[in-house]
């Protein structure tokens, strides 16, 4: 018993600790340094302001705000009409066809993300992969500019996240009785009608699920606008990015980090509201809250 | 039954890869009686009943509905409504939604739905639950929604697929009791899939005992008890005991056995010619128990020593160990006139049967 309650103390107590060091610490400093004032050489100068937010109010910041969420929204969306139809088809093909599948969606994160993204560069370029095909199908006379475009963004995005859509979506029409569509079928319902009478409705805490999974880590991804978009098309994370690594602005980028991180909180906390409504509704299990 | 079937299969055949689910297999089903499909697992019961459904689609033979060609028509045109094993009720909507779902698909006007959902409602005694979501709901509650909203849609035939499986014993006999009542108070076609032969022989009004994608025996409760056409509906339909015989003598309709050394005069429908050998099947019930320490027994028995008494309250049930070997199941109803039918372990009897109980294969 002392040694089951020692190990515990220690699996948790070590679990904090590794939070509190890389999450909690480096957190403080940030909300901190987003109440310090700027100094072009020291970075900050610990004279407390609210100034650096007040600067986020500005016209800029709006902006860069609006255009973020406009792409993570867009993102999200175009994200889910993909992983929909292809979450659907794994959960009615042969077990071992659906591994495979999985394993293919899963490979290339054992790649780092930002070659992934140069990949992309590579294939949309003036004399990419995409336009050398389109060229030799004699689809187009000269390159389509596809790289430095919003489209690329959404792509690259999407590229990025799609696992993220596909997994709950999966688990969720996984676990979706099969008979329920018979007995729609059998009650006169047919192919859209018991999709959206029955599925869609369903598998909602599923669609919630990863919505939220795409749509957070959307708002925050700064390499691959930087990337694809040609830093033309600008996120909250390119914004803090710039702050720090360009203007040299500490305050304000921390400023902003906070701004988005709350931002995400508040997403969060609606996400756990409704799917804590769908669960008390449905009795279904599903999200990752 | 004289008058045409509602429902007719001949011929049917239903393969999955090259598995055969249901081998020609030929059914007539008549207007309002409760037909049951009764067999162990994997034997195309619930095939044949997602045929009839329109889930699945024949590979070789016909199935009618009145006269009608069902085989390409799809479920909802058929005029048949199933209800779903563990019910399947949409979990995302009210009990008043899930029962409502045919009537709007068919685009019934509101005011008419809600009066015919009430209906059933009131059919299955359910009124006041309306509003609940199914997991508000008990596992009989759950079970009368998916029969208000099958019904609600005023089928021909109603399919059941082994409906009660999820409830417990009490329950089960509980509504059990109420699908009689819905029958006969609808008057519509049931046909009832199950593996559980008491369920099947104190409901159905005819069983078709199914095995192998093929139907055993069809016939009433009584004669698929009484009368099992073969060694699998005997040995599936309740518990019963087989004797190896050898025919010794055989007249018109009667025939004399030779059971371990002993002679019996049994029926004889078959036409058993002497020298063949038989099976004398007999119910653990149908069997009589002489204990020697009370009477000499006057016919012919069988001897042995009883090995284990089961005290069931109605009832007690013997396990016997014949002389020849054999291992025999008896059961014995109490005699109220006499109080001293106690059986003990180690108990020397002789076991007997009334001419005529017995089923000779």
């Amino acid at each position: 018993m002392a040694r089951q309650s020692s190990f515990r103390n220690f699996a948790i107590g070590s679990t904090l600790l590794w939070i509190s060091i890389f999450v909690i610490v480096p957190y403080a400093f940030v909300i901190v340094v987003s109440f310090l004032t700027r100094d072009a050489d020291t970075n900050i100068r610990w004279i407390f302001t609210v100034e650096n937010y007040r600067e986020l109010v500005s016209p800029v910041f709006l902006e860069v705000c609006k255009e973020s969420l406009w792409l993570a929204f867009g993102t999200t969306v175009l994200s889910l009409l993909a992983a929909y139809p292809f979450a659907y088809l794994l959960t009615r093909i042969p077990e071992n066809v659906r591994r495979f599948l999985i394993l293919l969606m899963i490979i290339p994160f054992w790649t780092s993300s930002l070659i992934r993204t140069y990949s992309l560069i590579i294939l949309f370029k003036a004399n990419g992969l995409v336009n050398t095909v389109l060229l030799a199908l004699g689809l187009t006379d000269q390159p389509v500019e596809l790289l430095y475009t919003q489209g690329a963004v959404f792509i690259g995005l999407v590229y990025a996240l799609l696992p993220f859509m596909i997994m709950p979506l999966y688990s969720a029409l996984q676990k979706m009785d099969r008979r329920l569509i018979e007995a729609a079928r059998d009650l006169g319902a047919r192919g859209w009608q018991i999709f959206f009478k029955i599925v869609l409705p369903i598998t909602m805490p599923g669609i919630m699920a990863g919505c939220t999974m795409v749509f957070l880590p959307a708002l925050g991804l700064f390499y691959i606008p930087d990337l694809v978009g040609g830093a033309r098309t600008m996120l909250i994370g390119n914004y803090i990015k710039n702050q720090y690594l360009t203007t040299g602005n500490w305050p304000v980028g921390s400023a902003a980090s906070v701004v988005l991180t709350v931002f995400l909180c508040l997403f969060l906390y609606g996400y756990y509201l409704s799917s804590r409504n769908a669960h008390t509704k449905q009795g279904v299990e599903g999200g990752l809250v | 039954m004289e008058k045409p079937p509602i429902v007719r299969l001949t011929g049917v055949t239903k393969r999955f890869d090259e598995v055969v689910a249901v081998d020609s297999l030929d059914l007539d089903i008549y207007q309002g009686e409760f037909l049951t499909l009764l067999g162990p697992s994997g034997c195309g019961k619930t095939t044949v009943l997602r045929l009839i459904a329109g889930f699945e689609n024949l590979d070789e033979g016909e199935l009618f509905m009145e006269e009608v060609r069902l085989n390409d028509m799809p479920p909802n045109k058929r005029g048949v409504n199933t209800v779903f094993q563990s019910y399947a009720l949409f979990p995302h909507m009210t009990v008043f939604d899930n029962i409502a779902f045919g009537l709007k698909m068919k685009g019934y006007e509101k005011s008419r739905i809600a009066s015919e959902v009430r209906e059933a409602l009131n059919i299955v005694k359910l009124e006041g639950l309306e509003s609940r979501k199914p997991h508000q709901l008990s596992g009989g509650q759950q079970q009368r929604v998916a029969m208000a909203r099958a019904i609600v849609n005023k089928p021909k035939v109603l399919l059941l697929d082994e409906p009660l499986s999820a409830l417990d014993y009490r329950l089960r006999q509980e509504m059990q009791i109420e699908l009689k009542r819905l029958h006969r108070q609808l008057g519509i076609t049931f046909v009832f899939v199950t593996h559980d032969q008491e369920e099947a022989i104190s409901m159905s009004d005819r069983i078709a005992v199914m095995n192998e994608g093929r139907i055993e025996q069809l016939g009433t409760p009584t004669e698929i008890y009484e009368e099992p056409a073969n060694m699998f509906v005997a040995r599936f339909v309740g518990e019963i005991n087989v004797f190896d015989a050898r025919v010794i003598e055989a007249a018109a309709d009667s025939a004399t056995v030779d059971i371990h050394g002993q002679q019996f005069k049994v029926q004889n429908r078959r036409d058993y010619k002497p020298g063949q050998n038989v099976s004398v099947l007999l119910r653990p019930e149908d069997l009589l128990v002489t204990r020697d320490e009370e009477e000499l027994v006057s016919g012919p028995a069988l001897a042995g020593t009883v090995e284990e008494v089961i005290y069931k309250g109605k009832t007690v049930d013997l396990i016997i160990k014949l002389d020849a070997g054999e291992t025999v199941f008896v059961t014995q109803f109490f005699n109220e006139d006499e109080d001293n039918v106690l059986y003990r372990e180690g108990q020397r009897i002789h076991l007997e049967w009334v001419y005529g109980w017995e089923v000779v294969l």
